[in-house]
């Protein structure tokens, strides 16, 4: 029943400009402070996301740097044992928590909505408050660094020394508490992105036309929702072990230490997949636009995906198999970390049949591609090798490692992150990176990654152990280190350049025009960067790839109220049209229900009463949030 | 671009509910996520008690007749809880107001004997490890029953006012009643883990 409002405008009412007016008054995001606060808008939602994380990975490799400065001779003494636990412990924590995860589901938040063609995202205040959260999280991680109270306790913090035992002080209670922060952030975008994929379609989009990188995120949301509540499990009980003094950990009283490894493993691995499976999902998204031709094999990339999905929940032990378990399940965890190879292998043949059977065109985001392909293939094959228990009882704890899943992150999920800048920063600025600069930045990290890295397989085999701060001189692995730290310079000069060359193009770029790669997906069916509502019209969709079956024309939907916020709600399988469902309106509430929520969370490091006491502010603010205001979107 | 516009969609309702409503998948969704949680801490469980030479460790089983009784509460709840979910589908606003009512006393009187769970455990958190899982997992059910209540309650004073009646309101009851529907569910396996598996 609809309340009293100023009447009701529909899109067929209005001429074009008088649309595009209407649908930005009600769509945009205010100027100013408070504006800025309480916008729920997507896209501006996860430009911060993007920006915050990219900040927290240039950190991040500033502590790499500061770490191979250490480890260029043996015996320095530029950083001394505690600060360098320190920062091991940072940057593993920060890559992991603050940049890799962040910002795969932050694109997710930018591009799904314009890929399956809708206005927002669904439940957008979560949106919102999800980047406060994870704002908050990450200034209480960098804040403790800063003062000499960051956690050194490893980025995974394995009982006991996490304990209360030989973890004094609150080191290891602000890396528990920066792991709820982020994983609330984390679970809050799943539950956005997988209600999005579901209900908000455009009609036409069945499930079998829905865009690679979306089913990635869809898988991944899946994952996010089923993995991460280990990891707070673990992060919590290690609290209430330190503060409380519960026994989950401790073997004096009944508890386990390997419980906390279960706990923790059992998360991440899928974490790893959390990382690696919206790359590939980017990946088979850009390949098409580069080859000009559709992705071959549609759907055994899907099936390798879901199966990725479902095998990632199968391995988690072979990060213990140094611990002492029983040689049966051993046996089990070595042949299902093998058997993910083979969905991973799907994949890479079907993008290598795409290129193949296609005119590859060579620009940026078409070489972070064929990066990405040769450096995964090597990390998948080091992976295949520490799958092996006698092998991984070798090089466990070594550079060795340190190589592999450098490997696979930086080359699986890292460089296809960049050609994913690359290739979708014209549609979020509205201008074109610098293809000159781009081959450079390219060619330096390519370069650089490999001669940093790829030593590390020898140093590992040569029984160079991880997280050391300093080494011997008469042992033999200062030659290649000094290699190594020398190389990482010019990574990081690629890295540099990169980021030189996106603040140079925001502010002066070439324009980009709506679709400059002449690529087949929707959110090019819109003007870069798009208008506050993404689409003036909805669009509706026969194919996989709806622009280029019909160039330069586009099938839409009519019928939507603009004087609120308005959107085409469709069904799971075929997305049929069901309802105009609304959309939720700009709302401070979200960010004082994230600081409400900060502040408990800060406070319970402290006191186990913070989380009765401040309980009630956060009650507060989400009766705020939700209580209606008797706005048009409260129609029905 | 050029644009052909090829579906009208006017004439489709302003508000999606049941299945077709974001909100339902959203409800779905975190249910799935506080499902993995409690499925975790009963994996917990069963691991610590694995391990242990004697379970419970240095503590008798815990007595039965608070959370039996509170287990019997919260399964004859789901009858109001299915009525008020059905009152909503048909708008009937004046008797799902009458079910909210009944159905906060409903949440609030197993909280009563909640408390007496705790002491019937014989046992307190930092005893040992078996302490420590049982009172995590009666804790996060209670946290999981306090939240509903609050939501049944500020849902029964938003269907007093002046926002109550609307397609909207009576859907956000009824994915209400499928969380508490899960509250209850949810507590069955609870049960039998924190009161029955002692005494096997």
């Amino acid at each position: 029943m609809a309340e009293q409002h100023s009447p009701v405008v529909m899109d067929t009412d209005l001429d074009d400009a008088g649309l595009v007016h209407a649908l930005d008054v009600t769509w945009g995001t205010r100027r100013g402070f408070w504006g800025a606060i309480a916008t729920v808008d997507h896209k501006v939602i996860a430009r911060r996301y993007i920006v915050t994380a990219f900040v927290f990975l240039m950190l991040g490799g500033v502590l790499a740097l500061a770490m191979r400065l250490q480890l260029a001779q043996p015996e320095a003494r530029i950083i001394d044992p505690d600060r360098y636990n320190q920062i091991f412990t940072m940057h593993g924590s920060n890559m992991m928590f603050l940049f890799a995860v962040p910002v795969m589901e932050a694109m997710a938040v930018y591009l799904v909505p314009l890929m399956i063609g809708t206005r927002n995202i669904a439940f957008p205040r979560l949106n919102a408050f999800s980047y406060w959260v994870f704002l908050a999280g990450g200034i209480l991680l960098w804040l403790s660094f800063l003062l000499d109270a960051a956690p050194d306790v490893g980025w995974f913090a394995y009982v006991p020394l996490a304990g209360p035992e030989y973890g004094p002080g609150k080191r290891a209670d602000i890396w528990a508490q920066m792991i709820t922060f982020t994983e609330l952030s984390a679970l809050a975008i799943a539950v956005e992105i997988v209600v999005t994929v579901f209900t908000q379609r455009a009609p036409g989009m069945s499930l079998d036309r829905i865009p690679l990188f979306v089913w990635a995120m869809l898988v991944t949301a899946f994952l996010v929702i089923m993995a991460m509540p280990a990891i707070m499990f673990a992060s919590s009980t290690l609290i209430m072990d330190r503060l409380v003094g519960t026994h989950f950990y401790n073997p004096a009283e009944g508890g386990d230490a390997l419980l906390y490894q279960h706990l923790f493993w059992f998360f991440g691995h899928p974490e790893v997949y959390i990382i690696f499976l919206p790359a590939v999902g980017m990946v088979s998204t850009i390949l098409p636009t580069f080859v000009q031709r559709p992705v071959f094999g549609y759907l055994p990339l899907v099936m390798a995906l879901i199966a990725t999905g479902i095998l990632s929940f199968g391995l988690w032990v072979h990060h213990m198999f140094v611990v002492g378990l029983p040689r049966l399940g051993e046996s089990f965890f070595t042949a299902s970390s093998m058997a993910i190879a083979l969905p991973a292998g799907i994949q890479i043949f079907c993008w290598l049949a795409t290129i193949w059977a296609g005119r590859p065109i060579f620009k940026v985001p078409m070489l972070f591609i064929i990066g990405f392909i040769v450096t995964f293939v090597i990390g998948g094959m080091t992976g295949v090798m520490v799958a092996s228990v006698p092998f991984d009882t070798q090089v466990h704890d070594t550079y060795f490692v340190v190589a592999h899943f450098h490997y696979v992150l930086v080359g699986g999920a890292v460089f296809p992150l960049l050609a994913a800048v690359y290739y979708w920063f014209p549609k979020m600025t509205g201008r074109m990176m610098s293809e000159v600069l781009g081959r450079w930045a390219f060619w330096l990290i390519f370069a650089g990654f490999h001669l940093t890295f790829f030593p590390m397989h020898i140093l590992g085999l040569q029984g160079m152990p991880r997280r050391i701060y300093t080494y011997q001189p008469e042992l033999p692995w200062s030659g290649l280190n000094l290699f190594v730290s020398v190389s990482s310079i010019v990574l990081a000069a690629g890295f540099l350049i990169f980021f030189i060359d996106a603040l140079r193009s925001w502010r002066s770029g070439q324009p980009a025009g709506d679709n400059p790669w002449n690529a087949p997906t929707l959110e090019w069916a819109t003007s870069s960067p798009p208008p506050s509502p993404n689409f003036c019209f909805i669009p509706v969709v026969g194919d996989r790839n709806p622009l280029w079956s019909t160039p330069g024309a586009l099938a839409v939907a009519s019928g939507l109220r603009v004087d609120r916020r308005e959107l085409l709600v469709t069904s799971v399988v075929e997305a049929l049209p069901q309802a105009r469902e609304s959309s939720a309106r700009n709302s401070v509430w979200p960010f004082w229900a994230a600081l409400a929520t900060s502040v408990m969370l800060v406070w319970s490091m402290f006191s186990p009463w913070a989380v009765i006491w401040g309980s009630m502010p956060i009650a507060v603010t989400l009766i705020g949030w939700f209580w209606p205001k008797g706005t048009p979107e409260d129609d029905s | 671009m050029s644009r052909h516009v090829v579906l009208d969609v006017s004439h489709l309702p302003m508000h999606a509910t049941g299945t077709a409503s974001p909100t339902w998948w959203g409800t779905c969704a975190f249910m799935l996520i506080e499902g993995s949680g409690f499925s975790l801490a009963v994996a917990v469980y069963l691991y610590l008690m694995s391990l242990a030479p004697m379970w419970p460790i240095d503590a008798p089983p815990p007595d039965l007749w608070p959370g039996t009784i509170l287990t019997g509460l919260l399964v004859v709840s789901v009858i109001p809880n299915l009525l008020v979910s059905r009152w909503a589908r048909q708008e009937n606003l004046q008797r799902v107001r009458f079910g909210l009512i009944v159905m906060s006393f409903m949440g609030v009187i197993p909280l009563v004997f909640r408390g007496f769970e705790f002491p019937a455990l014989h046992v307190f958190w930092d005893d040992s490890a078996y302490g420590s899982i049982t009172w995590t997992i009666l804790g996060l059910h209670t946290t999981h029953i306090l939240t509903d209540i609050v939501d049944t309650l500020v849902l029964t004073a938003l269907m007093f006012s002046r926002h109550a009646d609307n397609t909207r309101r009576f859907g956000d009851v009824q994915d209400n009643c499928l969380y508490w529907n899960f509250v209850v569910l949810t507590w069955l396996p609870l049960y039998a883990c924190l009161y029955w598996v002692p005494r096997l």
